[in-house]
């Protein structure tokens, strides 16, 4: 899912300035389990931005903001509140955000930073371990992505700097290399690593990126 | 033009290489006069490439200067400033002016630099420059288009022998031997065991081993380095020693000279790293038996 964070509330709030009316947007669904845009978040917004003098007009809570259609059908079914508003502040992810910008003639705002794409390791901790990169090697790699793992992102084994397994980039971290030589041993499997990776093919992560399905 | 570094190397020659960090500016008149002076005591001097990740004069001027000068250079060329693009003309324009090593680099993570916010590149690895300069060298680019005119780049790479886990770092020195990699400069190795197993690991891979022998000026400095260098850990003896020298620096020398002694047998060269005390280079190589034709 994809992680975000709320802004500073004063970034928001300064972005907010020349406006006085507000509805607010939050998504049912990776924002709500990062606590950055669900129903909590946006009573509480409601409440940091009463307090400093806004009015809000209403909220709504989309059960996927970035689904484009259903964010048109939704904002339509709150017609009075969103044409009281001069402003709609949108606590979803980037996606989510431009899904309400297409929607809509009214000032958008985003309320998050979205981060990256990530694993939920338990309540309220998220990690990255794929970055979307468009070309999957994870079978020769014994399901550990350098691509992400590794902040060089290297292909062929670890750099010069890692040191007792650990990353030189973040010592607490285990160097992806060093996790992926002992899951390919712990396996018996060593053979796909002994030739050179070649560069990879950018062109396949071009932005944006986009996919129809064939019927 | 072909590589001097090489061609004594490949007569079995025991070789002496130093660095010499290019300046911050444009300013390259210090920078000449090290070199100078290092120049009348080693084969060939390193040019580092924004080294730690702080921006610096991109090594291709200096070591043109070197050139003129009629020094050796080895330019370092990392992959973290760089895409394959920038790379590969970074590169013919070395061998336009005459640079005929380049040790191939990924390079230290931007966040240890002094411009942490910056976009780090690694489009491409070490490994992958060394392919790419296997490619210059056989007349085309990566893309397979044939170039006016090829390298002659005689290539090197890093190696980290006291790295652990060791076995993991193997695959890769024998990737980057089968991607070209001429010759192995190492990090500073401070036990003759590690060496002694990482000769005998890279040995087989008929690559050259230029050992790195880094100059301590005092246990302070020992013991920073321990902390703050991945990879670089200092024995305690050592540290014990330095600690109790009346002249640590004399000491740092003495302890480097032993190093040298040590690493004779297993390698084909030696790697100083001076910081600073280049002068002292002749004093770590006293006593060593040179069978090259240095003047
Ligand atoms: S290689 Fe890594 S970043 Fe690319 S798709 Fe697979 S898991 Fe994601
Ligand atoms: S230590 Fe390992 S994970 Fe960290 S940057 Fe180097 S290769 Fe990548």
């Amino acid at each position: 899912m994809i992680v975000s964070k709320q802004k500073p509330f004063t970034e928001i709030l300064a972005t907010l300035e020349p406006v006085s009316r507000i509805f607010l947007i939050g998504c049912a669904k990776c924002a709500t389990v990062c606590k950055s845009g669900g129903e909590e978040q946006l009573w509480q917004m409601q409440e940091d931005l009463t307090a400093a003098g806004k009015e809000v007009t209403g909220s709504l809570v989309i059960d996927e903001a970035c689904h484009m259609l259903r964010v048109q059908r939704d904002l339509r079914s709150k017609g009075e509140q969103v044409k009281n508003a001069e402003a709609l502040l949108v606590l979803a992810c980037g996606a989510g955000v431009q899904s309400v910008s297409t929607a809509s003639d009214r000032l958008t705002v985003a309320g998050l930073d979205t981060l990256f794409l990530g694993n939920i390791r338990r309540f309220g901790q998220f990690e990255q371990r794929c970055s979307l990169c468009g070309h999957c090697i994870l079978n020769e790699t014994g399901g550990i992505c350098p691509v992400t793992i590794c902040p060089k992102g290297l292909l062929n084994g670890p750099c010069g700097g890692m040191d007792e397994g650990k990353c030189e980039v973040n010592p607490e971290a285990e160097c992806a290399w060093c996790q992926i030589y002992q899951r390919l041993h712990d396996r018996g499997e060593q053979a796909p690593l002994s030739a050179a990776n070649p560069p990879r093919d950018f062109s396949r992560n071009l932005r944006p990126g986009s996919l129809k399905l064939e019927k | 033009m072909t590589s001097i570094l090489r061609r004594k190397l490949d007569a079995g020659n025991f070789v002496v290489t130093a660095e010499v960090c290019p300046p911050k500016g444009c300013d390259c008149g210090e920078f000449r006069e090290k070199s100078h002076a290092l120049g009348k005591i080693v084969d060939a001097v390193n040019v580092t490439d924004n080294q730690g990740a702080n921006v610096r004069i991109s090594p291709l001027a200096p070591a043109a200067l070197l050139l003129r000068d009629g020094i050796e250079p080895i330019m370092q060329l990392t992959c973290r400033d760089r895409n394959r693009l920038a790379l590969q003309s970074e590169l013919m324009a070395a061998a336009a002016l005459g640079v005929t090593n380049v040790l191939a680099l990924t390079g230290d993570h931007i966040s240890f630099g002094d411009h942490p916010g910056g976009k780090p590149v690694f489009d491409l690895e070490s490994v992958q420059l060394l392919q790419t300069i296997a490619a210059l060298n056989s007349g085309r680019d990566l893309s397979g288009a044939r170039l006016h005119g090829s390298t002659s780049f005689y290539a090197g790479a890093a190696a980290a022998p006291a790295a652990e886990p060791f076995e993991i770092t193997l695959p890769k020195l024998a990737k980057k031997v089968a991607a070209g990699a001429g010759f192995f400069q190492t990090q500073a190795i401070f036990s003759p065991d590690c060496l002694a197993r990482f000769a005998e690991a890279v040995h087989p891979l008929g690559a050259k081993v230029i050992v790195g022998i880094l100059l301590l000026k005092s246990a302070g400095m020992a013991r920073y380095v321990t902390n703050r260098v991945p990879g670089l850990k200092v024995p305690v003896d050592l540290i014990h020693e330095l600690e109790d020298a009346d002249h640590p620096l004399d000491t740092g020398v003495a302890i480097a000279r032993r190093l040298v002694a040590a690493a004779r047998p297993y390698c084909d060269g030696v790697h100083i790293m001076a910081l600073g005390k280049e002068e002292l280079i002749p004093d770590i190589l006293a006593g060593l038996a040179r069978d090259d034709d240095h003047d």
